[in-house]
């Protein structure tokens, strides 16, 4: 699919307005883009774990969805969207169902990285014809900003505080964009929200359309828990691929596909700068943090660089 | 016409889901109901049934795929055991409050710790109010004709129902069975098609909804509503296989209670015990009696309390313990009904029997008789909380 703009914009939205998600959160623009690259004429389940997302767009007697939607709970969204992609293919051999369907499930970190990620590792390693959605913004926002295995190091969150003692989270963020790749599913992308959306849109469209297994994984920002005016959130998105914090990259059936390599590499301070959650990094006598975190950027980029033939 | 056959209570359960063919298996192994999902995936890759089998990663998939599955529109089931139902235990109240009629077979077994592996109740007492209905088999007979009436049970008043049997006891050992023919059962299990689905309807439906407390208590009580309607169905649906198979079934049963003065309240295999243990001693004169509980969800309180009203006193059997330092569960929920009902003549004890698979015999159940007729002779209840064939 060759993306183009206008006529992306021109499609009718199967994500409704009026929900009670954040200013300036990154989870519905996620949603809204992923569900725009259905083919208008295809329908779809969604699915959502229990989130920041589920409880704001289905609040009694009210849904954001158009679609048909489940919420289950928590920690079950890929084994949820299983049950509904192995009922479709049930209805369908027995001939009581024309209608082609498409099953989206999304989850946050929480959902998706740790009290999710035995359901999600199952419902990929069976194959079921779905997308898994991670809408990443690194934390657990919906119970107040508590820390998660995706939130990056030394972050400052409510469980891992910039205390004088311990400054924020003490362990790195998990690559769980590769712990799916591993399992060796069709398709695999991780992007987020740079210039027109062509990336998240033309990615979300292989993976809807790529028979089998695929998972997404879309850095999300959250502005009140990484504490940056809600406004700059397309520049922290760009600033987190420009400084390889969050790169662009596909795995295609197992191939490793880097999609963008910024011309100069930012450093990662021009990233941590933008935000609350990183500010004790910056003060005197921490430099160690920030070395540290540049380290571990250079050390994952060049590590990518390999993994995609560089 | 009925075929003779013998089959273990999980080959029974394994054969009445292979006549009803259902459209979507999600399951995982789990000591003693294993067999069942091995059963049903040969079946599957047979080619003897057309239904969709995914073996899932743990029982909390499995619960979470078949709702999933139901919501879609389709007829779901699983088994489980023990600690895979207690996995389960999150979703299984999901399934009820979304009203979605999932069928999920329960080969009971003891819950850890020490690790067991064999048979007691605490497993589907420790989920008795996720608000499932629940029926309880004596035998591998009765597993396989409670299978059969389930769906149209669950389906009727949407709720989802837990067929469950005693581990090993009745799950593993080989009885003579007479087996429905294919076709008839097909046709009294009838196809499911629920008004609203995720698939393949006109409108999309939203399943799941967040509701603050403006609402969250209304869903509740249509809940309970369900609930209660659920015991006229439970009885029309046996009727009605009354009719087609000649066997007859009851939200309890009523063994040698006309003139009982003694009498237990039990359920599962042991009431088959029990009943040996009437025989032998009506034949030595002792006036006793057993009530067996076929529906313990829902709760057939005034049955029981009525059944037991003219006794002298009587003893309540749980094969589970509420560890309140009072009473199992069975025992709070007789004595509650007793209670509303104002039948508080009977003198009334409690045992904790066959835990972990503790063998109960004919001397077992004779024992407690004798413990009821000295406590009618004499009118000293002593402890109500007491443990059987124990060690102290």
């Amino acid at each position: 699919m060759t993306f183009n703009f206008k006529e992306e914009v021109k499609k009718e939205d199967r994500f409704c307005g009026g929900h009670r998600m954040c200013a300036g959160c990154g989870a519905p623009i996620t949603i809204k883009n992923v569900l725009k690259a259905l083919n208008p004429e295809d329908k779809a389940v969604i699915c959502s774990a229990t989130s920041c997302l589920e409880v704001s767009t289905f609040m009694y007697p009210y849904t954001s969805w158009k679609d048909s939607f489940i919420h289950n709970a928590f920690e079950n969204a890929g084994a949820t969207i299983s049950g509904v992609e192995t009922a479709y293919r049930a209805l369908k051999k027995r001939g009581k169902l024309d209608a082609t369907y498409k099953f989206i499930a999304f989850g946050g970190d929480g959902g998706t990285y740790d009290i999710g990620f035995q359901s999600l590792s199952g419902a990929m390693e069976r194959g079921h014809d779905m997308v898994y959605v991670c809408y990443d913004n690194e934390a657990y926002m919906n119970t107040g900003i508590q820390r998660s295995s995706s939130t990056p190091h030394f972050a400052d969150t409510t469980t891992t505080p910039a205390g004088t003692v311990i400054p924020g989270k003490q362990q790195r963020k998990k690559d769980l964009t590769q712990i799916i790749a591993a399992h060796n599913v069709a398709y695999v992308a991780q992007t987020t929200f740079i210039g027109n959306l062509s990336d998240l849109s033309t990615k979300a469209h292989k993976a809807i359309y790529t028979p089998g297994a695929a998972f997404l994984n879309v850095m999300s920002p959250c502005p009140r828990g990484w504490r940056y005016p809600s406004e700059d959130i397309l520049k922290v998105t760009k600033a987190a691929v420009e400084t390889c914090v969050w790169p662009l990259f596909e795995v295609i059936d197992g191939k490793w596909v880097l999609n963008y390599e910024p011309t100069k590499k930012l450093p990662v301070t021009e990233y941590l700068k933008m935000q609350g959650r990183f500010a004790h990094m910056f003060k005197a006598g921490n430099e160690w943090m920030l070395e540290a975190a540049q380290k571990e950027v250079d050390r994952n980029w060049q590590e990518l660089l390999i993994r995609c033939g560089r | 016409m009925s075929i003779r056959e013998r089959l273990s209570g999980n080959e029974a359960i394994a054969y009445a889901m292979k006549q009803i063919n259902p459209d979507v298996m999600g399951a995982f192994p789990i000591t003693p109901s294993t067999e069942i999902p091995q059963y049903f995936s040969a079946y599957v890759d047979n080619g003897e049934v057309d239904t969709e089998f995914i073996a899932v990663e743990s029982e909390h998939s499995a619960m979470s795929t078949c709702i999933g599955a139901e919501a879609a529109g389709c007829r779901a089931i699983s088994a489980t055991s023990s600690c895979g139902l207690c996995y389960m235990t999150e979703m299984l109240y999901v399934a009820a409050s979304d009203r979605l009629p999932i069928t999920l077979a329960v080969s009971c077994r003891a819950l850890s710790g020490p690790i067991n592996i064999n048979n007691d109740h605490s497993d589907a007492m420790g989920v008795r109010d996720a608000g499932w209905i629940m029926l309880f088999a004596e035998t591998n007979q009765e597993a396989y004709d409670n299978y059969l009436q389930a769906m149209r049970i669950g389906e009727a008043v949407s709720l989802p129902i837990m067929i469950c049997q005693d581990g090993f006891i009745t799950s593993h050992a080989i009885e003579n069975i007479e087996l429905e023919d294919t076709a008839q059962v097909r046709k009294f299990v009838g196809e499911y098609h629920p008004e609203h689905a995720l698939l393949g309807r006109e409108n999309p439906m939203a399943v799941g909804a967040y509701a603050t407390p403006t609402y969250y208590i209304e869903s509740k009580r249509l809940q309970a509503q369900a609930m209660l309607d659920a015991k006229q169905v439970i009885l029309d649906v046996a009727a009605e296989f009354k009719k087609w198979t000649g066997r007859s079934y009851d939200l309890i049963e009523k063994y040698q209670m006309d003139d009982a003065e003694e009498a237990i309240v039990i359920i599962g295999s042991s009431a088959g015990t029990a009943k040996e243990t009437v025989n032998e001693m009506r034949a030595q004169g002792h006036k006793v009696g057993l009530i067996k509980i076929r529906a313990f969800r829902p709760f057939p309180g005034a049955e029981i309390t009525a059944a037991l009203k003219n006794v002298k006193a009587y003893a309540v059997m749980d094969k589970a313990d509420s560890f309140n330092g009072h009473c199992g569960p069975l025992f709070a929920e007789v004595a509650a009904a007793a209670m509303v009902a104002g039948v508080t003549t009977p003198k009334v004890i409690n045992y904790i029997y066959g835990l972990g698979g503790r063998d109960v015999r004919v001397e077992s159940i004779a024992h407690v008789f004798t413990e009821l007729e000295n406590i009618a002779k004499t009118g000293n209840v002593g402890e109500t909380y007491r443990y059987l064939d124990v060690r102290e």
